[in-house]
């Protein structure tokens, strides 16, 4: 026998009352689980995928919406822009390097890039088999894509139109796949990469087989005979200098829009940021309901109990153990609360990310622990010493003979 | 083994109580009787230290227990003085034999073979993983007292023990009280005022006046 047994045995004898308890405080605290989960991986990833993209360059529209479609490949693009301009706003001194993009083909719901080798580059691509593409028709394809969709080197496929699945079929241009990247944690694992030239030609209706057979443009734009476009340009700027002049520069001289991620992500986040505290506030009150069901059970159930904690005191229990007593349940509540609550937290957004595979959440993971949460732990504890308190504060001054002789 | 000094104590408004000195020795038995209201409990309550009174001390094996503070209190009282009240009063949460181990916890008693020997000799061994609520009058109240032998005391308190219990269970009760109280050598003192449980302890004194 020990307190902790105990105050145990006084909790499962009233099962119901316990589970209720215990279940309200989990369900507040599994939103806190989920919106750190959440939180904590999508600013990570946010930050880590525009690591090292200064600018996008691409047609006039909403800003976030090129940075969620060139960077994130969320988002509709915003259209296409010619070639010709894109290079001549590419020669800009401001300019270290610039990747082009041609963004609107998929295969199985999952986004085909075209693009060179500096993108595999600026995500630190590594070969898990094979090499980069060299010719047209040639790709790359991210790790997830290649796990989800069971295909190895050699293989083939027909990407579609459009950014989401099953619209009409590139039934004469079979992509060939020639590598496999290694797992990121990136959005590259979620895309097939290919040449800018293969996403031109997908779409060209004469078949000109000559050009099928010389190599792709390895970095900086393709060759092009003719008028050609892209979807957007991912630039790096030459110096900081670059950050004040270039956007407005862009986006005051050219039919072009700049939108910067670094600026576009803040401003996303501001407008998440009142959902998310809507969400806290939500939890919160739960938790506040949670605490205060706890206290008016403990309080209730002192009142049947007054006779048994004279009775323990009668047998050798201390005002302090009677004390204790009432605030171990307290506690062992809480504690159970938040052990649930992590786990529906963890099992949600897990149900949430299996089903949401190629969307939004695509790379988030349930499977994961983070530090935060051992305060949700804390802060449960500290909930279920509070409602304690007042109930295990009566217990303490529990005048013996009075209540033995009612 | 049990010594009382000038105890004096307000029960009421209506008056003051005195209780003469008291002086028993280990395997003594006594008896206090008196009409309801006539303090009785009270002075039970005293004698187990569980309410210090107005004036006046107890000795229990030379301490005088009124002097010990807080836990200190509470563990002598658990170790030393058995109280079995009217009621049994278990723990409906615990079962037959965590009722009993409670008592040694609180005194800071490991576990040990203690409660199948304590129910051996109570004849209640069957019991012993049986919940609280599946007992009878008769059994509840022999766990009641087991668990008040517990941890050996030197004084056996009881209010009332009998007054809930038929003639049998009464009888049994009683028996039961004298016989482990004359093997741990204690002190026992019954407060009733059960006319069955008068036939079986000579030493008495009256509250309140003679009936």
């Amino acid at each position: 026998m020990n307190m902790l047994l105990l105050s145990w045995k006084y909790l499962v004898s009233k099962p119901l009352n316990t589970a209720l308890n215990i279940l309200l405080l989990a369900l507040g605290l599994s939103i806190f689980t989920v919106l750190l989960l959440v939180q904590d991986q999508f600013e990570n990833k946010m930050t880590k995928d525009a690591q090292g993209i200064d600018l996008v360059v691409g047609a006039k529209g909403s800003p976030l919406q090129l940075i969620l479609s060139s960077i994130y490949h969320i988002d509709f693009p915003t259209g296409n822009i010619p070639l010709e301009e894109a290079e001549r706003v590419s020669k800009n001194r401001l300019i270290e390097n610039v990747i082009p993009l041609g963004l609107g083909d998929n295969f199985e719901g999952f986004r085909i890039v075209g693009t060179n080798h500096d993108y595999l580059e600026l995500y630190q691509a590594n070969f898990r088999e094979g090499a980069a593409w060299r010719f047209p028709f040639e790709v790359v394809l991210g790790y997830e894509v290649a796990q989800k969709l069971q295909l190895k080197t050699g293989d083939t496929f027909v990407g579609s139109h459009g950014i989401g699945s099953s619209s009409h079929k590139h039934e004469e241009h079979p992509y060939k796949v020639t590598g496999i990247l290694e797992k990121k944690g990136t959005i590259i694992d979620h895309l097939i990469m290919t040449s800018m030239e293969s996403v031109w030609y997908t779409h060209d209706e004469e078949h000109d087989h000559t050009k099928l057979e010389k190599q792709v443009a390895s970095s900086g734009f393709p060759e092009a005979e003719g008028e050609r476009d892209i979807t957007s340009l991912l630039v790096q700027y030459r110096n900081p200098m670059a950050a004040v002049q270039l956007p407005r520069f862009i986006n005051s001289r050219s039919s072009l829009q700049a939108a910067s991620p670094a600026f576009e992500i803040t401003r996303l986040f501001e407008l998440l940021g009142v959902g998310i505290s809507f969400a806290q506030g939500l939890a919160l009150v739960i938790i506040i309901i949670a605490g205060l069901s706890i206290f008016i059970a403990l309080f209730n159930s002192l009142k049947e109990r007054r006779y048994d904690l004279a009775i323990m005191r009668t047998i050798g229990a201390s005002k302090g153990k009677v004390f204790l007593h009432i605030i171990l349940e307290g506690i062992i509540l809480t504690f159970l609360g938040a052990i649930l609550g992590m786990a529906i937290g963890h099992l949600f957004l897990y149900l949430l990310v299996v089903n949401n595979e190629q969307g939004s959440l695509a790379g988030f993971t349930a499977n994961f622990f983070l530090m935060e949460e051992l305060w949700i732990v804390v802060y449960a504890v500290v909930v279920g010493i509070v409602a304690a308190l007042i109930p295990a504060w009566q217990a303490y001054n529990t005048n013996i003979s009075e209540q033995l002789t009612k | 083994m049990l010594r009382t000094k000038h105890l004096k104590f307000q029960y009421d408004a209506s008056g003051e109580f005195t209780v003469d000195d008291l002086s028993l020795s280990p395997g003594d038995e006594l008896l206090i009787l008196g009409k309801s209201g006539s303090g009785k409990t009270t002075i039970l309550n005293i004698l187990a230290g569980l309410l210090p009174p107005d004036r006046g001390e107890v000795f229990i094996d030379g301490v005088s227990i009124y002097k010990l503070k807080g836990a200190e209190m509470d563990k002598f009282r658990g170790k030393n003085i058995g109280i079995v009240f009217q009621k049994p009063h278990l723990l409906k949460p615990l079962s037959v034999e965590e009722n009993i181990r409670l008592a040694h916890y609180f005194v800071g008693e490991g576990d040990s073979n203690k409660v199948d020997v304590l129910l051996e000799e109570l004849d209640m061994s069957a019991k012993k993983m049986a919940k609280v609520a599946t007992l009878s009058e008769g059994e509840a109240q022999r766990i009641a007292i087991a668990r008040a032998l517990a941890n050996r005391p030197k004084i056996i308190l009881a209010d009332e023990p009998t007054a809930s219990l038929d003639d049998e269970n009464a009888q049994a009760v009683i028996e039961l009280l004298k016989t482990q109280s004359k093997k741990l050598k204690a002190v026992l003192i019954i407060v009733t005022h059960d006319q069955r449980v008068k036939e079986h302890i000579a030493n008495r004194i009256y509250m309140g006046g003679m009936i």
